[in-house]
């Protein structure tokens, strides 16, 4: 084993207000505001920003001192919520742009993998864009031609490859976009959340080829997503950033716990919220002993709303919850269609308590999703996917004493019993 | 885990850079990068046209009829001996490559955002290759230049090439370089100043007019010498003078202007190379 790529201080700032309003009247009238000893005129906009912390507010740093070594061969997944940085990193990784202060030094030659068609020239036809996109990805004519076919059949696309890009479906552009990087041999391959594009088919494809690149080929590979399965099944080791600084770094597993652990709180919501026939007034998840606190799994526990509507007689209501898990895949619904519970109310403020006997889900982090429906006119008069975060906790669900441990478990667990002849 | 040596190590990708980073080993291994991208800029440009490169022809043919009536047949433009579309033409092809060169190079930066954003490689690929594609075309409309060269040699038209004409290529060059310089700094400038854009536009079209494209030289000097001081220190008419000198044999030859003209060439390739430079590295952050 031995360091290919060693980032030290890498520090980038951005600078508020400045960028993107250049223009030469507003760079004289700063500069006369300068002369003058006033403050810039322009840094006002956007100035309040939370994640100023190593200098005044008219900076912004989009990366604080990471360091990090990157191994031979290795698999580094970085990982982090949107604003932590990533993308930050990678430019500066893939050259694209500088960093403010530190080095990044390597071994070998990096190259990252394009977004959709990026480099593609909608006229010319397939084959001719493997050729430029390869060249722009650093590859030689020669490199190309050699593995011309490679590609193609890798894309799927042969009955294409002489046809204009531009008659091409964006499932076909990412399938030849991936194709040229995947048969791109650099040490270093940067890849960003392209993962996300393609049919299940071609993502499983993909995941294979990028697992071939770094284990057959001993290729180092840099990956960036937001899809924990794909981390957890690509990546060697891991590091999670937030707020421009790297907070994690080690194993996959631990990484990607860390980050679902530490994926910020969602803002508080205020009650009551309001929506086009009413209000929420207030929502709580009570435990079994009716407290407001985690919950365990296998114990009853209680959803309880209460809400205000405009004109009860003329709304036939219909409430849905809905349970997501931190990769935002519905889990399960509680509904009160399906226990006949829709009803034309009679008073104004109203309670809906939604009690689950036994709660089966497998421990975690969730969020409540609700939806509020009027029957009688077919209409969402609510709808929010992340109306309360809830955690569930491992419990005594069999009661047995046996604690289910939340790896391996699956989403739920069914009520069952054994019989042993 | 052992830490190699710092001479180990590839590159660097640092926050400090010198004033002038041109690697040029880098850009001889994007080489192929550059061919491509030349090829692209041709052959796509009139991609699902019937006429195709027939249009590379006819912009040129058509200014130079329209010029030949207007300011020869109607404002009474003296071309001495040298029949006047022929003398148009020879302006406007060379003059086509300038603004060719400057207008699109202008445009680096912004046009080539998006790939520029995702992926590296030398960034001077992208205005050499246009440099180079428009070469190309500049080389077509030459040819019908020669086809209209030699009909009116065959009708005893008095025009002559001069022997200095086997410079032509290095003047031609010399045109390149200057629109490539012009092009750079202006396409780091407007990553910043959105501005320039507009003034590129009609900036390039009054430039025409004080650059000797549809007048001798000396006629300016004889008609308005108050004002001849304009086209004198420009170093475009100087370019397009000496080409006419040289390809027709009418106009004037000054050692003192192609002197001038390479000097100033040569500082603003230096100055665009430069501000160029410093631009590529961050220009993501402001375009």
């Amino acid at each position: 084993m031995s360091v290919i790529l060693k980032a030290t201080n890498i520090s980038k700032q951005y600078r508020l207000g400045l960028v993107g309003t250049g223009t030469i009247s507003h760079d004289l009238n700063r500069w006369w505001h300068r002369v003058r000893g006033k403050e810039d005129p322009y840094l006002k906009i956007g100035a309040i920003n939370d994640r100023s912390a190593k200098a005044d507010s008219d900076y912004v740093w989009a990366l604080q001192d990471i360091n990090f070594e990157v191994q031979k061969g290795e698999v580094l997944g970085i990982i982090g919520k949107n604003g932590a940085g990533k993308s930050t990193l990678l430019k500066i990784l893939s050259r694209v742009t500088t960093p403010t202060t530190g080095d990044i030094k390597t071994k070998g030659r990096i190259a990252s993998l394009l977004e959709v068609g990026t480099g593609f020239h909608p006229e010319l036809t397939g084959k001719e864009n493997i050729y430029l996109n390869g060249a722009i990805l650093g590859m030689s004519k020669a490199e190309i031609k050699a593995k011309e076919e490679e590609i193609i059949e890798f894309s799927g696309c042969d009955r294409y490859v002489d046809t204009p890009v531009k008659r091409y479906s964006s499932g076909m552009r990412v399938r030849l976009a991936f194709a040229v990087a995947a048969f791109l041999e650099p040490d270093i391959l940067v890849i960003d959340e392209v993962l996300a594009v393609g049919d299940a088919e071609f993502q499983k494809k993909a995941i294979g080829k990028m697992q071939d690149i770094s284990k057959g080929d001993g290729r180092t590979v840099l990956f960036v997503s937001h899809n924990m399965a794909a981390v957890k099944s690509l990546c060697t080791r891991a590091i999670v950033l937030e707020h421009g600084t790297s907070v994690f770094e080690g194993g996959t597993d631990e990484a990607v716990s860390y980050y679902l652990r530490n994926k910020e709180e969602k803002e508080t919501v205020n009650f009551p919220i309001a929506f086009e026939k009413g209000q929420i007034l207030d929502f709580k998840v009570l435990d079994f002993m009716g407290n407001n606190s985690n919950l365990l799994l296998g114990e009853k526990c209680t959803f309880d709303l209460k809400l205000t509507i405009k004109k009860p007689q003329s709304i036939k209501i219909n409430i849905r919850y809905q349970l997501f898990d931190k990769d935002e895949k519905l889990i399960t619904t509680f509904n009160t269609y399906h226990h006949d519970a829709n009803r034309i109310l009679e008073t104004e403020v109203q309670n809906f308590k939604c009690t689950i006997d036994k709660l089966n889900v497998s421990p975690g982090f969730y969020d409540i999703g609700l939806q509020i429906l009027d029957l009688n006119n077919r209409k969402i008069l609510y709808q929010t996917e992340g109306l309360k975060e809830i955690i569930i906790e491992t419990g005594d669900v069999f009661k047995t004493g046996k604690l289910p441990s939340r790896q391996n478990l699956g989403v739920f667990l069914a009520e069952q019993s054994w019989e042993i002849f | 885990m052992n830490t190699p040596k710092d001479d180990a190590w590839l590159y660097t990708i640092s926050s400090k850079h010198k004033l002038i980073d041109f690697n040029f080993k880098e850009i001889w291994r994007y080489r192929d990068l550059l061919l491509l991208f030349v090829k692209r800029d041709v052959v796509t440009v009139y991609k699902q046209t019937i006429l195709g490169p027939l249009w590379y022809l006819i912009q040129p043919l058509f200014t130079a009829l329209t010029f030949t009536l207007i300011f020869n047949k109607i404002a009474n433009i003296e071309t001495g001996t040298v029949p006047p579309f022929l003398f148009n033409l020879a302006g406007i092809s060379i003059w086509g490559y300038f603004n060719k060169c400057l207008t699109a190079t202008s445009d680096t930066f912004k046009s080539n955002a998006a790939v520029f954003g995702k992926v590296y490689f030398p960034r001077i690929i992208v205005p050499l290759s246009i440099i180079i594609s428009n070469l190309l075309k500049f080389g077509i409309q030459l040819l019908i230049f020669i086809a209209f060269y030699v009909y009116y040699v065959v009708n005893d038209a008095a025009i002559h090439i001069d022997s200095s004409v086997v410079f032509f290529p290095l003047l031609i060059l010399l045109m390149g370089l200057l629109g490539l310089g012009i092009g750079m700094i202006i396409s780091s400038l407007v990553t910043k100043y959105r501005d320039l854009k507009f003034l590129v536009g009609f900036g390039v079209q009054l430039l025409m007019y004080v650059s000797a494209v549809m007048y001798p030289l000396a006629l300016m000097r004889e008609k308005l010498p108050k004002i001849a001081w304009i086209v004198e220190y420009n170093p475009v008419a100087y370019i397009i003078e000496t080409a006419r000198f040289m390809l027709l044999g009418t106009g004037t030859f000054s050692w003192f202007g192609i002197l001038y003209t390479v000097g100033v060439t040569f500082v603003i390739l230096f100055f665009g190379i430069i501000i160029f430079n410093r631009t590529e590295k961050t220009f993501i952050d402001t375009v």
